[in-house]
């Protein structure tokens, strides 16, 4: 089993997408949604992914197809 | 000894221990260090201050980090100049410029990583680690050689020459990952869960930032604890220019800037706005790669993350860990943020050199830029007292302005020499 924290940015038609819905009933992945802001136009969502590791490896490669952004939960890990 | 009382999310307010933490279990938010400033207000004076190190260090009761036996390179108290010259130019007749590239290894980031280093002998790690597009693993190294220990620094293969010997010469496992910026990114983000290291910007990360509110205090005490009307930032996390404004207002509520009453802290130190802080924050980054200037120009509170592609590399962070906290200060401050056309930030590095005889690097080259831009439009006054914050050095990304040397050739005779001076206009006498 595994457990990821990850953070979706969704613009456009995108936030009207289920896509947390998607990721349990195609992934077998329980979602535990942390904290959220979700806009007209751009929205983002930081939550845990709970589920078999590469089904959550699968699930986020699926989410990025979709053309949401997957990022690490507290921004960028390089730095200047 | 440090004033801390322990770690406390920035979201939704939870409190934790200060420990090895930087993101909140509840909401995953970001963790920020919460200091005793009761304690603080008893102990520290600007006496007290100036009798301390010429480092960093000086401001230890204000640092989240034992100031007894730091590691301390000489970090800090960098040069604080009146740019005439380039003033002159802009027409802004009362410019100083915080130049903050003659740091120990060139760059601000010896601030941030002298209080992190420090921070992570007293948790006990003999590893300490970051991912950096350059200055920070300079930085790293060249504090963990100071301080005995480890260090692991993930580089993005591309990196410029100058920054890459810069940071191995100091002996530390150097990782150079083959991939796109994202894929460095989730590595390294991978690597920061799995490994019992001190990474600077992951579990060290509240400690570790606070080292930027030093560029805050320094320039207000060069000032004669005064605080500018004006600063000029460049950002990439966010994080210094959240800092500096931090720093600014810590100075005012502790009573140590001049004629101004001092003010408790209230419940949330990281938000505290003291009325006598007026200065205005103005943060610059490169035109490829501005998301938080992208975010402030379209007047969101959100920001959306970019694919960084800019020649200022040490700016280049896509997704900026304080970005909503940076565009939170713009506005408190009544500042601005702009974002400098790629093609102007080597012409920002000759314009400084050329004028003030400093040399930076890319970073540089946007503050100074964006410094133009704000003197052009009028949002600075021609009277107004000015910072701009230069914080990198220009040996390190001499790639950018390899045009420059156009040199006089000659034969070791005097008249091959004057041959070739007749044939440049204007230094014949
Ligand atoms: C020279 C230089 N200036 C400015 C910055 C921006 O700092 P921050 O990430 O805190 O915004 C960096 C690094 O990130 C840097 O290397
Ligand atoms: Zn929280």
């Amino acid at each position: 089993m595994g457990r990821q924290r990850v953070k979706f940015t969704f613009e456009g038609e995108l936030v009207k997408e289920p896509i947390i819905y998607m990721l349990g009933r195609d992934f077998h992945l329980v979602t535990n949604i942390r904290r959220a802001d979700v806009g007209e136009s751009i929205g983002w969502v930081v939550l845990e992914l709970d589920g078999e590791k590469e089904e959550i490896e699968r699930g986020l490669q699926w989410v990025s197809s979709t053309g949401v952004r997957v990022d690490p939960v507290s921004g960028d890990v390089v730095q200047g | 000894m440090a004033f801390v009382s322990g770690l406390r999310c920035r979201e939704c307010s939870r409190e934790y221990p200060a420990e090895a933490l930087n993101v909140c279990d509840f909401c995953f938010g970001p963790l920020e260090v919460v200091y005793d400033y009761a304690t603080i207000a008893e102990v520290v004076s600007r006496d007290r201050i100036a009798a301390g190190p010429l480092s960093i260090w000086r401001y230890q009761d204000l640092l989240p980090a034992s100031g007894e036996d730091p590691v301390d390179i000489m970090a800090g108290y960098t040069p604080l100049l009146k740019a005439k010259n380039l003033g002159k130019r802009l027409g802004l007749n009362n410019l100083y410029v915080k130049n903050d590239s003659v740091n120990p290894s060139y760059s601000f980031k010896d601030r941030v990583v002298s209080v992190a280093a420090t921070k992570a002998l007293e948790f006990g790690f003999e590893t300490i680690a970051c991912a950096s597009t350059g200055n920070l693993a300079c930085s790293v190294a060249a504090h963990a050689a100071r301080a005995g220990m480890r260090s692991v620094v993930f580089i993005p293969s591309d990196l410029e020459r100058g920054k890459v010997i810069g940071a191995a010469v100091y002996g530390p496992t150097m990782v150079a990952v083959d991939g796109t910026y994202d894929e460095v990114n989730r590595l390294c983000s991978e690597v920061g869960d799995n490994y019992p290291w001190a990474f600077v910007n992951i579990n060290m990360r509240p400690y570790y930032a606070e080292g930027s509110k030093t560029l805050g205090y320094e320039v207000a005490e060069q000032l004669g604890w005064r605080i500018p009307d004006h600063v000029v930032i460049p950002s990439a996390s966010g994080a210094m220019f959240t800092k500096i404004w931090k720093g600014f207002n810590e100075l005012a509520c502790l009573g140590l800037l001049e004629g101004v009453p001092p003010l408790t802290f209230g419940a949330d130190q990281n938000t505290v706005h003291h009325p006598a802080i007026t200065t205005r924050m103005h943060m610059t980054q490169a035109e490829g790669c501005a998301p938080i200037v992208n975010a402030w120009a379209a007047g969101q509170s959100q920001v959306r993350p970019v694919r960084p592609d800019s020649i200022a590399k040490s700016l280049a962070i896509g997704n900026p860990a304080d970005g909503i906290y940076a565009l939170r200060v713009i506005k408190e401050s009544g500042g601005s943020a702009y974002a400098v056309p790629e093609s102007e930030v080597v012409a920002g590095i000759k314009l400084l050199a050329e004028t003030e005889g400093i040399f930076t690097e890319t970073a540089g080259g946007v503050t100074v830029s964006g410094l133009k831009h704000l003197a052009e439009s009028g949002a600075i006054g021609p009277d107004q007292l000015t910072v701009a914050y230069i914080t990198g050095n220009g040996l390190k990304t001499q790639e950018a302005v390899e045009d420059v040397v156009n040199p006089l050739t000659v034969k070791p005779t005097m008249s091959s020499f004057e041959e070739a001076l007749e044939g440049r206009v204007g230094i014949r006498s």
